[in-house]
């Protein structure tokens, strides 16, 4: 009995040795990605968070100390901020809706097994998700939307109609149309992907049942893309959350603070006002903003890895 | 679905083609008009047939500073993809095979760094960027793309190594492997189109980045988007260049990208959809 | 070569609540082929993942060789493990994937060249050592895998169920050549299968396992022969041995149930009067049962025929015996319908009896079963 005691503890120390050395070899093949993250994501987050509290002014060296709540109080009470908030919205919102239904819409044409060279067709069309957002904005400000010069003044003159200024005339409307252009095809490679996963032999059923095409997609196909189409929505918010470079060539957030989102209002306390105090406390309710989505991703992405584990 | 009428399948072919050309079409005017002159570009009435000039390519290779800008980007690009690799395979090895308690809240905290938006960390990394002079330079561009592209190549490489099976790499580990050997000689070639495409997405993404490129370089460290959003005010003027500083910087990357279709979807939607 | 010693031997999967493997005691003689069997689940591949260092062992010693093996490592073992999936290497060819072994142990070009063309030709896949595995058939895949692993010259060679990828006659050809190179080779074996056919004409030893607890552990004859308990003697010999509940009457002179009424010889009679319980467990393997036609009152079984299957050589037939399904062979002359009712006999000298609770053989060692049929 007491030899059993005896061995049966070093042995379990000799697990424990193990296991720590097991720890030790995991943590330097993950350490590195990690740490670098941290230090490259949490530590700067940590100190927007700080500055969010002092007084800061890159051109106000003297203008030091805690400012409390100062910032945010001058932000909140900044109705360039408020505008930049709405347009934040406005513009997540509207290409939320236009993507995600030109999106639909486009993989549903590209499913269909009758369109010949659909492959390429459907290469075409997801073109614009890899264009440049910059050379995306010029495109669409100069050769696109140029009042005088452009492709569409030409054919609204065509068409025997006075050529709209569209970024001067509808600023918001021209953007969330340029975002759409560019990231419909987004959507429509998610929710291609699904869509190719709905067996061939459901739809059959379904036609043999007598169900039309779009009694098909609307009882068929359509509920299996009810996760896919939640998933792109969170994505795209997120993503859409901080776009930045259509804006920069475009309007440069004008004409006013039309087309102002909080990243381009961010940009501006930064480094046209040097208020690092007030930028950084901007960005602390981008933050806040884009966790409010991150949340239900991350919760889904989590049910989906203990799906599969 | 399989019985489809006649007009209908006519109907359904006219409006994939209507919809492809339709969304192709300005990058395909763009191209044309890179090869017009700058006064053709800008004329009242669009032109689709004329003879076309490379004069607009050669004042962007020639005259301009386009190189520095693309030596920037391609440094950037593959800079920070090669740093994302390094360090994004042994990250996914682990998470792959040597599965703890911890891996799954270590790989959603990376994929939700992702979703910290830039100009939450923009002011710091300006800051810091200024005191390390890091500001303006490709280095630093090069490092914050890593930070950026990370999550999603760790990401991408989990779920390619998670493909191959665990017996091959316990074959291994009897035949003496060590743990290095695993990951560089049976893991790494096993899964070396999903790392080959995995780079390729990352590259693409570091490629058109523009918000960290236009707010920490200008000149010195700046990539093409810096150099291409420098025509935002040809109101009018230029267009040709612009047209064919626009088609330079993207045409390789939009190739690029056609190849990774599959690898953007997994990659950016983080196993959100399935 | 080496003798593996299992003492005590226990495995806990982290979280689980029982051991998955239990108190598993089994030396092996140096060369032997150690086959362990049972059904799904119970074990056997932990096992032989604890011999091979890929699980930790949670409880007991495993020695090879003589040396606790405790904490080291898969590849200081002197093991070579051949997988189900066969995990060749997809990116390597054949010919890289016998030598993988050898290169990292920093082998002279000319040796690994040597052992790998030897081993090669041992297993005849010399034509294929340039290609890549996508390249192969299964049989010529579990080759390869059997080839990488003898080219190690382990001690030990570790197989788990290698074969229940391949078809059925290329199962039973690879069957014949294992245990060919195991003649030849002499390398202590140990080797998993779920199928006690392969069990039995492979095995010089078998460990029989069941919940993660071993059996017995005997030939191939004994334990056909003198099964330890109802699962064994369930498990081993096909089809299966038929067990009936049976009342034990006249100090152990009749056996009796629903339909059936069964005489016992003499060693069985004193083992039931020493038993003294009122019930048994009656197992009769069906190549024991014959149709009889003399109405003999002590040594009958009577039902209606529910299933006739003519194998050819023989003929299968299930009888419902009370509300016991009972499978008997026959000789293929013998004409019988389903819906006939038919009487069985049994030799008394080929009655198992167990024990109705524990289920445990009621024999002792030397009472068993003739040899003769
Ligand atoms: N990695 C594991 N973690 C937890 N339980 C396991 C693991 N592997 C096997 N088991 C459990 O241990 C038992 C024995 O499994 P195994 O050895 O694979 O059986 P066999 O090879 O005989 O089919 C089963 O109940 C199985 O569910
Ligand atoms: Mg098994």
């Amino acid at each position: 009995m007491a030899t059993r005691a005896i061995r049966s503890t070093v042995k379990t120390r000799q697990r424990q040795l193990g296991k720590a050395s097991q720890g030790m070899i995991s943590f330097l093949l993950i350490g590195p990605a990690v740490v670098y993250l941290f230090v490259w994501m949490l530590v700067p987050l940590a100190m927007t968070i700080y500055y969010s509290f002092r007084n800061y002014n890159l051109i106000r060296p003297t203008f030091t100390g805690w400012a409390g709540i100062a910032n945010y109080a001058n932000v909140l009470a900044d109705p360039d901020f408020l505008s930049a908030f709405i347009n934040t919205l406005v513009l997540v919102v509207a290409s939320l809706i236009l993507t995600i239904l030109f999106g639909l819409f486009f993989a549903v044409l590209y499913n269909n097994e009758h369109v010949f060279g659909r492959n390429i067709l459907r290469t075409f069309a997801a073109s614009p998700f890899f264009i440049m957002p910059v050379v995306t904005g010029l495109i669409w400000s100069n050769l696109m939307m140029n009042p005088s010069f452009g492709l569409l003044a030409a054919l609204w003159r065509g068409l025997g109609l006075v050529p709209i200024d569209f970024l001067a005339q509808f600023p918001m409307p021209s953007l969330v149309g340029i975002v759409t252009w560019q990231w419909t095809p987004f959507a429509m490679l998610v929710l291609l992907a699904s869509l190719s996963g709905v067996p061939e032999d459901l739809k059959e059923a379904a036609g043999l049942d007598g169900a039309g095409a779009w009694k098909t997609f609307r009882h068929i196909v359509l509920p299996q893309l009810g996760r896919p189409l939640y998933a792109v929505v969170m994505l795209e918010s997120i993503f859409f959350l901080v776009i930045f470079g259509q804006i920069y060539v475009t309007t440069s957030g004008g004409p006013g603070t039309a087309t102002t989102n909080l990243p381009y209002y961010i940009y501006l306390q930064a480094f046209s006002a040097y208020n690092i105090g007030a930028a950084s406390a901007g960005a602390i309710f981008a933050v806040i903003l884009a966790n409010i989505v991150a949340i239900f991703l991350v919760r889904m992405i989590y049910s989906n890895i203990q799906e599969e584990a | 679905m399989n019985k489809m009428s006649w007009p209908g399948k006519i109907g359904v072919n006219l409006l994939a083609w209507l919809v492809s050309i339709l969304m192709f079409f300005p990058i395909f005017w763009l191209i044309l008009s890179s090869f017009k002159t700058n006064a053709l570009a800008a004329a009242r009435e669009p032109a689709f047939i004329f003879s076309p000039t490379m004069a607009s390519y050669v004042n962007a290779l020639v005259n301009s500073n386009y190189w520095h800008y693309a030596l920037n980007s391609v440094y950037t690009a593959v800079g920070s993809t090669l740093l994302c690799v390094v360090l994004g395979v042994p990250a996914a090895y682990s998470m792959a095979f040597r599965r703890s308690k911890r891996t799954d809240f270590t790989l959603l905290w990376m994929l939700s760094t992702k979703m910290l938006p830039a100009v939450g960390v923009l002011v710091p990394i300006y800051i810091v960027y200024k005191n390390l002079h890091l500001l303006d330079s490709a280095l630093g561009l090069t490092l914050i793309y890593t930070a950026m592209n990370l999550p999603i190549v760790v990401w991408l490489l989990y779920t390619y190594f998670k493909d191959v099976p665990g017996e091959i790499l316990e074959a291994a580990e009897i035949d003496g492997a060590s743990l290095v050997d695993n990951i560089v000689r049976i893991v790494t070639p096993l899964a070396l189109p999903g790392i080959i495409s995995t780079g390729l997405l990352a590259i693409v993404l570091a490629w058109n980045e523009a918000f960290w490129a236009i707010n920490i370089t200008n000149v010195h460290g700046a990539t093409l988007s810096v150099f291409v959003s420098g025509f935002k005010s040809a109101r009018g003027q230029f267009w040709a260049n612009m047209s064919a500083a626009s088609t330079l910087s993207v045409l390789p990357i939009l190739v690029a990208g056609w190849f990774t279709q599959r690898q953007l979807v997994r990659g950016l939607t983080f196993g959100a959809v399935k | 070569m080496a003798v593996v010693e299992l003492s005590n031997v226990g495995k806990r999967y982290p979280g689980a609540e029982s051991l998955a493997v239990e108190d598993f005691n089994l030396t092996s003689e140096d060369g032997e082929f150690v086959v362990l069997v049972g059904p799904s689940g119970c074990g056997k591949t932990t096992t032989m993942r604890m011999i091979a260092g890929l699980e930790e062992h949670t409880e007991g010693a495993i020695k090879i060789g003589g040396r606790d093996v405790t904490g080291v490592a898969p590849k200081d073992r002197d093991i070579a493990m051949v997988f189900q999936s066969y995990a060749l290497y997809p990116h390597m060819t054949v010919r890289d994937n016998m030598a993988f072994s050898l290169k990292l142990k920093k082998y002279a070009k000319s040796d690994i060249k040597k052992r790998v063309d030897d081993a090669a030709a041992v297993l005849g896949i010399e034509p294929l050592l340039d290609r890549k595995p996508r390249a192969l058939s299964g049989g010529q895949r579990q080759r390869v895998a059997l080839g990488r692993a003898i080219v190690r010259q382990p001690q030990v060679f570790l197989m788990d169920e290698p074969l229940s990828n391949l078809d059925a006659k290329l199962r039973v050809d690879m069957r014949a050549e294992i245990v060919k190179l195991h003649r030849k080779l002499g390398v202590t074996t140990f080797y998993v299968t779920h199928d006690q056919t392969e069990a039995m004409t492979m095995g010089q030893r078998i460990a029989v396992m069941k919940d993660g607890l071993v059996q017995q552990i005997d030939s191939p004859n004994t334990l056909y022969q003198h099964p330890a308990n109802l699962f064994v003697a369930g498990f081993i010999g096909t089809p299966s041995m038929n067990f009936l509940t049976a009342e034990v009457s006249d100090n152990g002179q009749a056996l009796s149930g629903p339909d059936f009424q069964l005489a016992t010889d003499g060693p069985r009679r004193s083992v039931l009067a020493d038993h003294g319980q009122t019930q048994v467990w009656a197992g009769i393997r069906p190549e024991h049962l014959h149709l009889s036609d003399s109405e003999s009152a002590d040594n009958r079984m009577q039902g209606q025929v529910e299933v006739v299957e003519p194998l050819g050589a023989m003929t299968m037939i299930q009888v419902l015996i009370g509300d016991t399904r009972v499978t008997a062979q026959i000789k293929p002359h013998q004409m019988v319908a389903m819906g006939d009712t038919v009487t069985l006999g049994c030799p008394s000298d080929k009655l198992y009896l167990f024990d109705k609770d524990s289920e445990m053989t009621l024999h002792g060692i030397d009472i068993g079963q003739s040899d003769a049929h």
